[in-house]
């Protein structure tokens, strides 16, 4: 111990001259030598500069997971353009500022009385598909969304059929502002078509997973 | 030992024990005889200029005693079946070199802007001269440093090199590997077109099914609940300033390793025995009869 070696002084110690009450070294009534108390001072104010200089920057860095940005409304079209029965595709913007990549596509259909929705409400499905994040497409003639990369399928309303999606498919908020359907923030949907916050694709959603893959506070609210 | 002669002194292979310091110059000359022609300036200047070279590295090692260390280093010994999947780690270091120096050069113009850099790297490709041959060198270069780091890695798997006391340098090793995946999958999104936009997106989600951490983690490496602006200019900066520094420190590390504890013979060679090994018991034996290790 260099703790040992400081209070002898250099010198061979017995037992006994170490056990004397004022070692050479020490502080007059201290119990610290003088190169230990000066060792700590040294590391302590390195070690809050250090974290002057480390903690900002990286509190930089991870800023965007609590940072949540504006809600963002866009119109697609007049209500006469959509029906109950089929989707139409819009295309808006999601993320403002990576010009054409910020630009995202829903299917909007009205609500349908004969599945139990409000039919003065309107669905909008977002085509990201539910396993990874491609880009499903509605297929007509079957009624379902189909995704190209690893054959997820899902059924009219967006439920899983088959293949690797772990849930139904997003759906974007809607409202009506002077006579015109507006989409707006994204959200998740259980298997029951629950709303929940958004969560990524491949993150399981309802019990237990609301915990597994907690929702972010970058998200909004869902309706 | 001609080629010898052409090293500077100072990098000179050490002579080896028991054949005279030759290198070290020839013992004084016999005071009684003639002393030789005094040369002319033209050949002192001569040799002088010869000696040049060894000056400049002899005044270089004076003030940094860097000469021990480079021939211990460049002369260090190798075991015996040292052979051709011995030059995988220097050929992964090479790539790494390749990737680092095409990478500086890509940089003065690719422009790390969601708006402009597709139309940076079409620039590079189509319009900079030699432009798509660095871009190539680059993209396909990628490829071969993630064969190559994992060929490495086989070898001294397969070689059993990896084992005491060799550990660390395995994981060291396994580190840089991950951080060469990492670069690779960051530098996937900056020619920011349709296949590197939806290959990172599904990166991203694939590291986002991780368990609690994962969707911070997702949020994290996009600045935000979407791929986004921010999120190219963060890709950028990890994939040429953060990863870089840590693959050149820790390439450090491992050749360090690699120098002290040197390398492995194969599997297949074993060592000979000397021809008058004493048995290891009696040689036990020796030791406590003599009051044990005096240190």
């Amino acid at each position: 111990m260099a703790d040992e070696a400081d209070k002898r002084n250099g010198t061979e110690a017995t037992p006994r001259e170490r056990a004397k009450p004022n070692p050479p070294g020490y502080f007059e009534g201290e119990s610290m030598t003088r190169r230990r108390a000066f060792t700590v001072a040294a590391q302590g104010v390195g070690g809050i500069a250090g974290a002057a200089i480390i903690l900002p920057a990286v509190g930089f860095a991870v800023a965007p997971i609590f940072h949540r940005g504006k809600e963002r409304w866009e119109a697609v079209g007049p209500l006469d353009d959509f029906v109950e029965d089929t989707y139409r595709q819009v295309v808006f913007t999601e993320t403002e500022g990576i010009a054409d990549a910020g630009k995202t596509l829903a299917y909007v259909r009205k609500g349908s009385k004969q599945l139990g929705e409000d039919p003065n409400e309107f669905i909008a499905i977002s085509n990201r598909c539910a396993h990874l994040g491609c880009p499903v497409r509605y297929v007509e003639a079957a009624g379902n969304f189909i995704c190209p990369c690893h054959g997820g399928v899902y059924d009219f309303v967006g439920k899983v059929l088959g293949g690797p999606p772990v849930r139904p498919l997003d759906r974007f908020q809607t409202r009506i502002r002077g006579g015109q359907v507006e989409v707006g923030p994204r959200y998740s949907v259980t298997s029951q078509l629950e709303p929940v916050r958004a969560r990524d694709p491949g993150e399981f959603t309802g019990g237990i997973w609301e915990y597994l893959y907690p929702p972010r506070p970058s998200t909004f609210p869902p309706p | 030992m001609k080629l010898d002669s052409l090293i500077p002194a100072p990098l000179r292979k050490p002579a080896k024990p028991g054949k005279g310091n030759g290198a070290k110059g020839a013992a004084p000359a016999d005071l009684k005889t003639a002393p030789p022609e005094r040369p002319s300036e033209a050949q002192k200047l001569g040799e002088r200029a010869k000696e040049a070279p060894a000056d400049v590295l002899a005044w270089v090692d004076q003030r940094t005693a860097a000469s021990g260390f480079l021939t211990g280093m460049l002369y260090r010994k190798v075991p015996k079946g040292t052979n051709w999947f011995y030059t995988l780690g220097s050929a992964t270091l090479f790539a790494f070199i390749v990737q680092a120096v095409t990478g500086v050069f890509l940089a003065m113009f690719y422009v790390p802007s969601a708006t402009e850099a597709y139309a940076s790297i079409s620039h590079i490709n189509n319009e900079v001269f030699l432009g798509q041959f660095v871009h190539g060198m680059h993209k396909w270069g990628a490829t071969v440093m993630v064969i190559l780091i994992f060929l490495h890695m086989g070898r001294t798997f397969f070689f059993g090199a990896y084992k005491y006391p060799r550990e660390l340098n395995w994981v060291i090793g396994v580190v840089l590997l991950i951080l060469t995946m990492t670069m690779a999958f960051t530098g996937y999104l900056l020619p920011f077109d349709q296949r590197s936009f939806w290959a990172s997106i599904v990166g991203i989600n694939i590291n986002g099914t991780g368990p609690v951490v994962g969707p911070y983690l997702s949020d994290f490496l996009r600045a935000g609940p979407e791929l986004g602006a921010t999120t190219l200019a963060r890709f950028y900066a990890i994939h040429m300033l953060l990863l870089p520094g840590a693959i050149i420190a820790l390439i450090g590390a491992h050749l360090y390793l690699v120098v002290k504890l040197g390398t492995t013979a194969p599997p297949w060679v074993h060592a000979e025995k000397p021809k008058n090994a004493a048995p290891v018991a009696q040689l036990d034996a020796g030791a406590e009869g003599n009051g044990g290790p005096t240190r």
